[in-house]
């Protein structure tokens, strides 16, 4: 296990100052989630236009270097994008994490696609696995309107 | 036994994390095991195993003695008067858990009020919750003063002609206060009160004698004083044992069944149903033999140098912030570091052996008060040493080149 791998630049810097932090204005979708075992916590707030599209993203939560890092590059990632793209993005997000599968969605650039992977470091401490993941989660919720 | 080799006695030492020594400093959490309550273990199984107190062949005659033996040792150990006193449990939990249900059930009514504290660990809170959503009772909370510990007064005033228990940790897991047990006895005796002690924390790290601290009734967890996992104790005196109602029924705990009419059977088998953990039990005498082996005093007294030890040495590093200061403190502590949380924290002591736990640790009650949603915990054990403190420190100084700090 490399330390290393897991605590990136990347990682830490966005740990270190998360972008899109708090609520962004006329959103019109929001969900919450919540890890039980350690009592981190984070709440999506986004704005899907008329044209399904996410116009705007952005959360407010308390957490470790990981999940806000997470939380921090998932807005990044997913605002501006159309809901079928952010589905498939969150969809293979998941997979990377579990199955190692490398990110494939082609309107990602290539600087994009490599922040996403360096939360891949994760799958070495299946512990922090969660940490990673409960704020994609959360999103999929708010896209799909479940309220928490 | 000499303290400095207890170490050799614990077989999980013999092994690397992350190919560094491992330093183990989650003892709150529960606590390794001697390679003698193993043995016992094993033992039992290959030579005396059977079920307990139902067969009449040689083997069931041979673990039902094993197992009640151990309860006689029990209650030597923490000075009971009754060894039908003794109730083994699942654990801790289950212990609470079964004062609050069949203690609710009888004496708890609409309006009462169970008196708590918010050092408390959710399983001396949740099951006294039950009881709230289940007879439209209250529960108060016993407020904590900015050093982590609760005063005697504060219980003191929250006591009424309402208050139908009162019940408290010994020593807190997450900042070491340890309560004033037998004052907190003498003030509800006075008012016929029961006192229920959750001695999670308090069983492994302290002298616990139930005839100097007066309690009803004390929650006892194995796991956490060397010994086996999946079994805990209750303590409780008998008069209450007698008019409590059975916790949860099966066989072994009945006197006579019919289609009408059920009786139970005498302590301490009415609380005891079903098949029980046998061999936990008969090596759990082994985790008291080891305790007794080097005596209680000398392991409070290493473990309260090797606190004072870490204290001193987290007190001089500027990026830790200590959680408590309460006057009586047990060898539990929990900290903070600027700009990293305590599961990174958590994950890179992790890679240089050192294991620690990082959370809430179940009291989010009182993390909510102190303003904290997570706090980092070392807590320490008989087998550790200055080294392993030293460790720790060196540890926590690589986090900080982890995070570029």
């Amino acid at each position: 296990m490399e330390l290393r791998e897991l605590y990136q630049e990347i990682i830490l810097d966005h740990g270190k100052s998360p972008r899109n932090k708090g609520r962004c204005d006329q959103f019109n979708r929001d969900a919450k989630g919540h890890n039980p075992l350690c009592g981190d916590k984070v709440h999506i707030f986004l704005k899907l236009n008329k044209e399904m599209k996410v116009e705007d993203l952005s959360f407010e939560g308390e957490g470790c270097a990981i999940s806000l890092a997470s939380a921090s590059i998932l807005t990044e990632t997913i605002k501006g994008k159309d809901l079928n793209v952010a589905k498939k993005i969150i969809s293979d997000f998941l997979d990377m994490i579990k199955n190692e599968v490398k990110i494939s969605v082609n309107s990602l650039s290539d600087d994009q696609k490599t922040t996403i992977m360096s939360l891949s470091g994760v799958k070495q401490f299946p512990m922090r696995v969660k940490c990673a993941t409960m704020v994609w989660h959360t999103l999929t919720m708010a896209l799909e309107g479940k309220n928490d | 036994m000499n303290i400095k080799d207890v170490k050799n006695y614990f077989p999980i030492f013999n092994q690397k994390i992350n190919g560094k020594p491992l330093v183990y400093l989650d003892s709150a959490n529960s606590s390794q095991k001697p390679k003698s309550v193993i043995d016992r273990m094993v033992r039992f199984y290959e030579t005396e195993y059977s079920n307990v107190g139902r067969g009449v062949h040689s083997l069931a005659v041979k673990s039902t003695n094993s197992f009640e033996k151990t309860r006689d040792k029990v209650k030597k150990y923490i000075n009971a008067i009754f060894r039908e006193e003794i109730i083994f449990t699942k654990g801790a939990t289950e212990s609470i858990n079964l004062v609050a249900t069949t203690y609710g059930d009888k004496f708890i009514n609409k309006g009462d009020e169970i008196l708590i504290t918010e050092l408390e660990h959710h399983s001396n809170y949740v099951p006294w919750n039950f009881v709230r959503e289940k007879k439209g009772a209250i529960i108060k909370f016993a407020p904590v003063n900015e050093n982590g510990e609760v005063e005697i007064d504060e219980i003191k005033k929250l006591i009424n002609d309402k208050t139908k228990i009162i019940a408290v940790t010994h020593l807190s897991n997450v900042t070491g206060a340890i309560m004033p047990i037998k004052k907190i006895v003498e003030i509800a005796a006075k008012k016929n009160i029961p006192v229920l002690v959750d001695g999670t924390q308090g069983a492994p790290h302290l002298e616990i004698d139930m005839q100097d601290l007066g309690c009803d009734f004390y929650a006892i967890s194995c796991h956490k004083m060397y010994g086996p996992n999946g079994l805990g104790i209750l303590y409780a005196k008998k008069k209450w044992l007698e008019v409590l109602p059975p916790y949860q029924g099966g066989g072994g705990m009945i006197d006579e069944v019919k289609k009408e009419n059920i009786t139970y059977a005498e302590l301490p088998a009415k609380f005891e149903p079903g098949t029980m953990q046998t061999a936990e039990v008969v090596s759990f005498s082994e985790a008291l033999n080891f305790i007794e082996s080097i005596g209680i005093k000398k392991i409070l007294e290493h473990e309260n140098n090797l606190m004072e030890y870490a204290l001193e040495k987290l007190k001089k590093n500027n990026s830790v912030n200590i959680v408590g200061n309460p006057k009586n403190k047990g060898s539990v502590i929990c900290f903070t570091m600027k700009g990293i949380h305590p599961h990174d924290i958590a994950t890179i002591l992790d890679d240089d052996g050192v294991a620690i736990r990082a959370g809430h640790h179940c009291c989010q009650i009182l993390h909510d008060k102190l303003g904290l949603t997570a706090t980092a915990r070392a807590s320490f054990g008989v087998y550790n040493s200055k080294d392993d403190i030293d460790t720790l420190c060196k540890a926590i100084d690589n986090c900080k080149k982890v995070f570029n700090i």
